[in-house]
């Protein structure tokens, strides 16, 4: 709400909402596609690890529905810039894989290694698993930054 | 009500069909002041109708007495009358706007009568989000983690009582998250979403645990672990998909309501056409 009142309806304001609404989507997309793959077809982790204590089962459940209304509303708000002719596409496309980035990250390091929800597989090295993981996380967060950072100097020359 | 008590599942009574005589009734009022209200200028929305006479015919199916006989034996029945009666329904009711009908519909006595109740302390207390959460995923709790299943499995009062609970729960929380039916000091957009985060997060728990524990709870009934856990599995998925659509719901009204506020605010719109 805040941004309300210092956002001016300018080329700016849309480069930082667009992407802030796309890196919604992203996050929540990501979060699906690990929830689906990984839990769901590979089965590789689950729906519920036995080894997780009653807390990280909460933890999950808070993150699972975080997730599912991360996407709603990311593309409600995209929705909303586009009526007002504010969404700027490029930017949104940066923040959706910024968010990709965002979550994979933060799945990789704070579920995986600090909170110990679950692994990525049992019984296996875990060392290969966590380096591709975090890496393809490093990578999506890379060129997040670089497409938004692009879009935002474009934008920012003419005016200048 | 000793007839009540002493009736077995197995042998029909005209009270097994009381759930859906009543949601025909609802249906057939709903339906004559629709059609009053569709014309006057103002009209009203043939998707509120469908809302609500979908929201009927789900309590119906999940009442009948076949569904409640089948529920008796399989947990699995039993939770798919649970998503239909505590979610979907409520959902489907919720968007159908009933009080705004009413409201539009009624004598103006009972107008003012319902306006009244609207204004009512002890309404926007128990209309808020979190009593709302509270009285709703608490109930379940309460349902699935102590012997209140068994109990309501044996006692047809306590049957009916938790069913009636879960239906006034779920549509009390639908409500009080996306209702467009008017709700006086209804919180903001923030902790109605706070809420719904929470609402899911505790529902989803709730159905990991009953996976976990398949072969605990419920308690006090003998029921194989295979079918609970393929119970909790319902219960996960089909509150994600409740979940998404509340959500949808409370996303769709703020789109309405900012496409109202940004047109009325000068200054606010980027580009006037």
């Amino acid at each position: 709400m805040a941004e309300r009142s210092r956002v001016t309806p300018t080329e700016s304001g849309s480069w930082a909402r667009s992407t802030a609404a796309a890196t919604l989507v992203g996050i929540g997309l990501m979060a699906a596609v690990d929830e689906i793959v990984f839990h769901q077809l590979l089965q590789w982790h689950h729906f519920y690890d036995r080894s997780t204590p009653t807390v990280g089962i909460f933890s999950d459940g808070l993150l699972h529905t975080a997730e599912l209304i991360a996407v709603v509303a990311g593309f409600f708000l995209l929705a909303d810039l586009r009526r007002h002719g504010r969404l700027v596409p490029a930017s949104a496309w940066a923040g959706l894989i910024l968010g990709l980035g965002v979550f994979q990250l933060f799945d990789g390091i704070v579920d995986h290694k600090v909170l110990r929800i679950h692994q990525i597989r049992y019984d296996v090295d875990l060392l290969p698993y966590d380096v591709v993981w975090n890496a393809g996380a490093v990578l999506l967060l890379v060129i997040g930054t670089v497409l938004a950072l692009r879009v935002r100097r474009r934008m920012a020359g003419p005016s200048r | 009500m000793s007839i009540v008590l002493a009736h077995s599942a197995s042998e029909p009574s005209g009270l097994d069909w009381l759930p859906v005589l009543l949601s025909i009734f609802a249906t057939m009022a709903y339906l004559v002041a629709a059609a009053r209200a569709g014309r006057t200028p103002t009209g009203w929305s043939p998707l509120r109708t469908a809302a609500f006479v979908t929201g009927m015919v789900l309590l119906a199916v999940a009442l009948s007495p076949t569904m409640a006989a089948r529920a008796h034996h399989d947990i699995r029945v039993h939770m798919v009358q649970h998503l239909f009666v505590g979610m979907y329904a409520p959902l489907a009711i919720t968007l159908a706007a009933p009080v705004t009908l009413l409201l539009r519909s009624a004598p103006l006595g009972s107008r003012r009568r319902v306006a009244a109740i609207l204004r009512n302390r002890s309404l926007h207390l128990l209309g808020h989000p979190l009593t709302a959460l509270l009285l709703n995923i608490g109930g379940l709790y309460l349902i699935y983690l102590t012997p209140l299943y068994a109990l309501a499995t044996t006692n047809e009062t306590a049957h009916i009582a938790v069913h009636v609970h879960v239906l006034a729960a779920g549509y009390l929380f639908t409500w009080s998250i996306a209702g467009p039916d008017p709700a006086p000091r209804r919180p903001g957009l923030a902790v109605r979403l706070t809420v719904l985060v929470v609402a899911g997060a505790a529902h989803s728990a709730l159905a990991k645990l009953l996976y976990a524990q398949a072969s605990h709870w419920p308690a006090g009934v003998t029921i194989s672990p295979v079918a609970t856990r393929d119970a909790a599995q319902l219960m996960y998925y089909g509150g994600d998909l409740a979940e998404v659509l509340l959500a949808v719901a409370l996303f769709a009204a703020w789109y309405r309501r900012r496409a109202r506020r940004v047109t009325a605010v000068p200054g606010e719109v980027a580009t006037p056409a």
